[in-house]
């Protein structure tokens, strides 16, 4: 049993998104999809002790679940307009022969790229958009989509049911776009991916920094999208860059404490990531053309590459944001070109750079504006300046780790200043 | 499926310059004409401006009249489409056709399926959907 259990669950894990998302398609909702494969799964764990595991368990879970479907499309026949259940019925039964339904080796057609176009619809707010990809496409419940975000049960719920039901009601098609609006829409699903894989990253709030469950989760959603539409360069490049920073998930928390890429011991990093990253950033820029994560990407790249942090090859770095800078101008990425500017000689030209964005505005309440002044202020010994910047920056994060790793460079700087 | 496409727009205090005005309707004859030949339009009418609006809010059992539109915002509903789509994404083609912009404001639609799929309902169906409306 214990055996059936596990195979059970990573049919779950690796097969969910793929099932959903054809019975989505052949119900035409996400309730009686969801509800068809949860009593499938309960009837395997019935039927597989007794008649034995079957040869394609994801396909056996498929063609009950299509079963239950039509059983369901019966049962309703005698409550709702009998005319139209009929043809739904029809019209179920039609989407797969019998033939195909008995062949134990069934492939079924691959309706995630739908679904996930579907659950990353601008019509639908960031947050559901993100809630409904983890639980549809991830196969996360609702109690651990609830966890990782630091939400309430049932508020985390209630969004979902929300969401299924604009879609529902407002009808959102569950098609993949057509050619001229794929490339807004792509990078619509690029970004609640990329939403997901941050929030495990730097967790906006709480205890831990890292959630890294909600990493694993945003780099398999990366690995999936790039297995649908390998053709385009920024997906490839989405994926690198978050292999490339979960490469070095390890070394960026020691006893709690947050370490800068600097100090990060090197040895922790994890080399099969990197490589895989290295090679994926390859082949994105390869493919072209370039985009913004690419060029994130590549970044992260260079910093992973060099042995030693005196070693990184900081111009190159500077290079790429300008590129990418040029692309988006926004605040934040001037702010990390001014950095690498600093850090490949020109700390003044760099510190003079961030205080004219400073003065531009936008970036004041943003602590890693704070922080990174004060970086810079004190590899210039301007010690009290640097301590007023930590402050500001202490002041401006709600997350204790990032605090604690404030507090202790505060006060290494007023030992240095003998305050 | 039926869609109501609500247009908001920035409102002049002494109406429009005719060049103005004459460039908002060929806008929207434009996208009446395709919506008509297309099969697609149902019915659309523009409102006359907020100045003529008057709200009727009843407290105990009493109808409290105000002068003007129920919220004062900067963008106003100036008139309204319902079209015919076959999803939502057909509806957001259609609704970034229509003409918003008006007095340097850019305006927006705002897209409502409409309740009723069909566009006669029975008796019995309205006073239940209106129940479920105000609970």
């Amino acid at each position: 049993m214990a055996e059936i259990r596990s195979v059970a669950d990573s049919v779950f894990r690796q097969e969910s998104g793929r099932i959903i998302a054809s019975l989505i398609r052949i119900s035409g909702s996400f309730d009686r999809a969801e509800e068809a494969m949860q009593e499938s799964f309960v009837s395997a764990l019935a039927s597989w002790p007794v008649k034995g595991i079957p040869e394609n368990p994801a396909a056996w879970i498929m063609t009950t679940a299509h079963r239950k479907l039509i059983d369901a499309a019966r049962r309703d026949r005698t409550r709702r307009d009998k005319q139209d259940s009929l043809k739904y019925e029809m019209d179920l039964a039609a989407l797969t022969p019998e033939g195909e339904l008995e062949d134990p080796a069934m492939e079924f057609p691959d309706d995630r790229l739908r679904l996930i176009f579907t659950c990353c619809h601008p019509a639908l707010n960031v947050d559901a958009q993100i809630a409904l990809t983890l639980r549809t496409l991830g196969g996360l419940s609702t109690p651990e989509i609830a966890k990782a975000f630091l939400l309430p049960e049932p508020t985390l719920a209630q969004r979902l049911v929300r969401a299924k039901r604009k879609i529902q009601e407002a009808n959102i098609p569950y098609e993949v776009p057509p050619q001229e609006r794929l490339p807004e829409r792509l990078a619509a699903v690029r970004a609640v991916i990329y939403l997901i894989f941050n929030e495990g990253y730097v967790a906006s709030s709480g205890t831990e920094l890292v959630r890294n469950d909600l990493c694993a989760e945003a780099l398999r959603l990366g690995r999936v999208l790039c297995e649908l539409l390998p053709q385009e360069a920024e997906n490839t490049g989405l994926l690198a860059l978050m292999l490339v920073q979960h490469s070095r998930r390890n070394a960026r928390l020691v006893n709690g404490e947050l370490i800068t890429l600097e100090e990060q011991d090197r040895a922790r990093w994890d080399q099969d990531l990197i490589s895989e990253g290295l090679r994926m950033v390859e082949r994105a820029l390869t493919k072209g053309p370039v985009g913004s994560y690419q060029l994130q990407a590549a970044i992260a790249a260079l910093h992973v590459e060099a042995p030693t942090p005196p070693e990184t090859d900081w111009p190159q770095i500077a290079a790429l944001y300008e590129k990418l800078w040029k692309m988006n101008p926004s605040p934040v990425i001037g702010l990390n070109y001014s950095v690498a500017i600093a850090m490949s000689g020109a700390i003044e030209e760099g510190l003079k750079r961030i205080d004219n964005l400073g003065r531009s505005g936008g970036l004041d309440g943003y602590y890693l504006f704070h922080a990174a002044r004060a970086d810079l202020l004190r590899r210039l010994n301007r010690n009290a300046e640097a301590a007023a910047a930590y402050q500001r920056a202490l002041a401006l994060t709600s997350n204790v780790v990032e605090q604690n790793f404030l507090k202790r460079r505060l006060s290494e700087i007023e030992a240095r200043a003998g305050v | 499926m039926r869609y109501m496409m609500l247009v908001y727009s920035t409102e002049g205090p002494d109406g429009l310059p005719a060049e103005e005005a004459a460039r908002i309707y060929a806008g929207h004859k434009q996208v009446m004409d395709e919506a008509t030949q297309k099969g697609v339009l149902v019915g659309a009418e523009p409102l006359a401006p907020t100045s003529t609006a008057t709200t009727v809010r009843v407290q105990e059992g009493k109808a409290l009249v105000t002068d003007g539109p129920f919220a004062e915002t900067k963008e106003h509903l100036a008139g309204y489409y319902i079209m015919n789509c076959e999803n939502l994404d057909e509806a957001i083609e259609w609704a970034a056709k229509i003409p918003t912009v008006c007095q340097g404001g850019a305006g927006c639609i705002e897209i409502r399926p409409m309740r009723w799929q069909s566009p006669r309902a029975e008796p019995e169906s309205i006073a239940r959907d209106a129940v479920s409306l105000n609970g």
